[in-house]
């Protein structure tokens, strides 16, 4: 019988499925960061367990960390109190237990999901969790990737397998050219757009068709990172040359390794006629920049289109339209091209890889943000992103420009470390989520590409790229 | 084993997508204690003010309108409310904090798929009705605070004297409730196929285990 790569993924990985339809999941990679593993650890030494299998963790602190660092900074150096105790957390669980971490002192220290690939310790084929919902990040390289709790951090730490339900299959087809200024980004906000924040709940989503082909490893990453706004957990794409030449340059595989990886790797995707529970098609050629207007990622509009209104929506969704305009202080706004931007955050495990910092860079070279602009960031997401971006000299172009040039972190995606929104103030952000307070308390968010974003700097408002 | 009914005030939040981030904001994040959320819950529209870890609910500017701040409702056991609870980020601290203010049980249409699997992990019963039974429920709580009785073992809730919804939930999981079983323990004692899995992995993937650092 046909199958999917979802459903390859989960044979390949099966240890056993018990009589209520329960299955162990054997678990090749283990991220790990500060916020939601101290509780997972103690539950490891309250139980005198330790990690099942030392080598599948790889750690770094990135959701508190402060993104003006500079040199000779180290975990003591934050000021948040207790900030500073989960990073040292962090690195006292690491030392104790032998989990190998990048810690806050390391040149590769980064977003996890960006730190990971790029230093080739996710390959094709595995299983890979995470304590963070866009470890969907992976799937772009054929892994079955998905977020956890912490519960399942301890879990998996003690036992390298996840205990799950096996989920339903889902395709998306992109197909057709995108329209310039059209990115992976403005693709996956359009997706969520139509199918809603929980269209892909219980679903495994295979992003695939000619435009998924063509893309780069950092837009399929983009991509799955997104999956989970959709309401999936896991987001994948299937191997093929992009896939295993980008990992060619990454991994440290010996060739003769990699040789015979490459020939498994190969077969990572779907069979021609595999069943999906759901199928999407979606031409591309008709997408414009997307850019969200609520509270809610589904909550998105083309770039020059009308903010919805009472007459256009049902009575069932009134409420919520209501509750997210005031929040975002749209009561009087007819687009988005009316606002005027208050801050801009370029970064995030959706947009801070190099080809994300290229496209911002490219819009605002020889130019200066506009004056209307209180502040304008761009977080690299890991050690390695920010010294390429240096040599090619993207940081200058940016510094011109009037951006401030950070250190490595999750930053105003969630405004766990100090650079947040202070209330009522609107950002053009390239992060994935516009929940309330998600970037301080009272701010308003509206996610776009770091196109979008680079061009919102330099006039103050939403602009059209073409 | 714990009682296996739960009866309680029924709250309501009658909106669809609350996600994780509302249940608990970020800031709460940084304890690395697995108790102590319950001040926290839902921090940005119960509080007037900018709430820190190191803050308890009677230091704190309470935003009356609220729901959880209006009596008998700040002793609510059940939360009613619509589509796609819990979608968002993974924190397992929303189901903590859920837990620790008193919730035992979430009724809603649908989940996030994440947090569903969070509140088997912590004792928090979610219910999935369909949206017309919960439609009916908003209408039944709308005028008047009442206590619905959730009944574990038969699957059901009482919502009135004679009525009740049947609701439909992997019998293994609500075991783990009604036991406060822990899936470590379970899964350890699979520990032989684990290693027989392993080792064959081991020999068949050998990259997986090759990498150096």
């Amino acid at each position: 019988m046909p199958v999917t790569l979802y459903d390859k993924l989960w044979n390949e990985h099966l240890v056993q499925t018990d009589e209520n339809n329960e299955s162990l999941i054997y678990i090749d990679r283990h991220y790990l960061h500060e916020v939601t593993s101290p509780q997972a650890f103690e539950g490891l030494r309250r139980k005198h367990l330790t990690p099942w299998r030392l080598d599948a963790n790889v750690a770094t602190p990135d959701h508190n960390v402060p993104t003006d660092r500079g040199n000779k900074f180290e975990a003591e150096s934050i000021k948040d109190e207790v900030s500073k105790i989960q990073v040292v957390e962090l690195d006292k669980n690491c030392n104790n237990f032998g989990i190998r971490q990048f810690d806050i002192t390391s040149s590769k220290q980064g977003i996890v999901h960006v730190m990971g690939p790029e230093l080739g310790y996710t390959l094709p084929g595995m299983t890979i969790v995470c304590g963070d919902s866009h470890t969907s990040t992976h799937g772009a390289f054929g892994c079955l990737a998905m977020g956890i709790g912490t519960s399942e951090v301890e879990h998996v730490l003690a036992t390298q397998c996840l205990k799950i339900t096996k989920l339903k299959n889902m395709q998306v087809n992109f197909h057709g050219q995108p329209r310039t200024g059209v990115t992976s980004k403005d693709i996956i906000l359009h997706l969520i757009k139509l199918i809603g924040t929980a269209g892909g709940t219980g679903h495994a989503i295979e992003f695939s068709g000619p435009y998924t082909s063509l893309a780069s490893m950092e837009s399929r990453m983009t991509i799955c990172n997104m999956a989970i706004e959709a309401g999936a957990k896991v987001g994948l794409v299937a191997v093929d040359s992009t896939t295993l030449d980008y990992v060619k340059q990454h991994s440290n595989l010996s060739d003769s390794m990699f040789d015979e990886a490459s020939q498994y790797w190969k077969t990572l995707n779907s069979d021609r006629d595999a069943n999906f529970d759901k199928v999407i098609n979606i031409d591309v050629s008709e997408i414009k920049p997307q850019v969200t207007w609520g509270t809610s990622p589904e909550m998105t509009i083309d770039f020059d289109a009308k903010v919805p209104s009472q007459e256009d929506i049902d009575e069932v969704n009134l409420e919520n339209l209501l509750l997210a305009k005031a929040y975002m202080g749209l009561e009087k706004s007819h687009t988005l091209q009316d606002l005027n931007f208050d801050k801009i955050f370029i970064g995030s495990c959706t947009n801070s890889r190099i080809e994300d910092l290229r496209a911002a860079a490219n819009a605002v070279k020889g130019k200066r943000i506009s004056k209307s602009i209180i502040e304008a960031i761009v977080v690299p997401g890991s050690g390695m992103v920010k010294a390429q971006a240096e040599e090619e000299g993207l940081d200058k172009i940016f510094i011109d420009a009037g951006f401030l040039w950070r250190d490595p972190g999750c930053s105003m995606c969630l405004g766990m470390n100090p650079d947040q929104l202070k209330p009522y103030e609107r950002c053009a952000s390239t992060s994935n989520r516009n929940f309330e307070g998600r970037q301080g308390n009272l701010g308003r968010t509206h996610l776009m590409s770091p196109l979008m974003a680079a061009l919102t700097a330099i006039n103050g408002k939403i602009t059209d790229p073409s | 084993m714990i009682n296996p009914i739960i009866s309680g005030i029924v709250a309501t939040f009658d909106r669809d997508n609350i996600d994780t981030d509302q249940i608990i904001p970020t800031e709460y994040l940084k304890s690395i204690k697995k108790f102590g959320f319950g001040d926290f819950l839902f921090d940005g529209w119960r509080y007037l003010d900018e709430g820190r870890l190191d803050m308890t609910s009677e230091d704190r500017s309470k935003n009356y309108d609220f729901i959880l701040n209006k009596e008998p409702y700040t002793k609510s056991q059940i939360l009613l409310t619509r589509d796609n609870f819990g979608c968002g980020s993974s924190r397992e601290h929303a189901v903590w904090a859920l837990r620790d203010f008193g919730f035992k049980a979430v009724i809603a249409s649908s989940f996030g798929d994440i947090f569903y699997n969070n509140c088997f992990k912590n004792s928090v019963l979610p219910i999935k009705l369909t949206i017309e039974e919960i439609n009916h429920l908003f209408e039944i709580t709308a005028a008047s605070p009442i206590s619905f009785e959730i009944d574990l073992v038969k699957k059901a809730i009482k919502y009135d004297q004679v009525s009740s919804y049947s609701f439909d939930v992997k019998e293994s999981l609500l075991e783990r409730i009604i036991h406060n079983l822990d899936d470590v323990d379970i899964t350890l004692k699979h520990k032989e196929q684990i290693e027989a899995y392993e080792l064959s992995r081991r020999q068949q993937r050998p990259w997986l285990f090759d990498y150096s650092n």
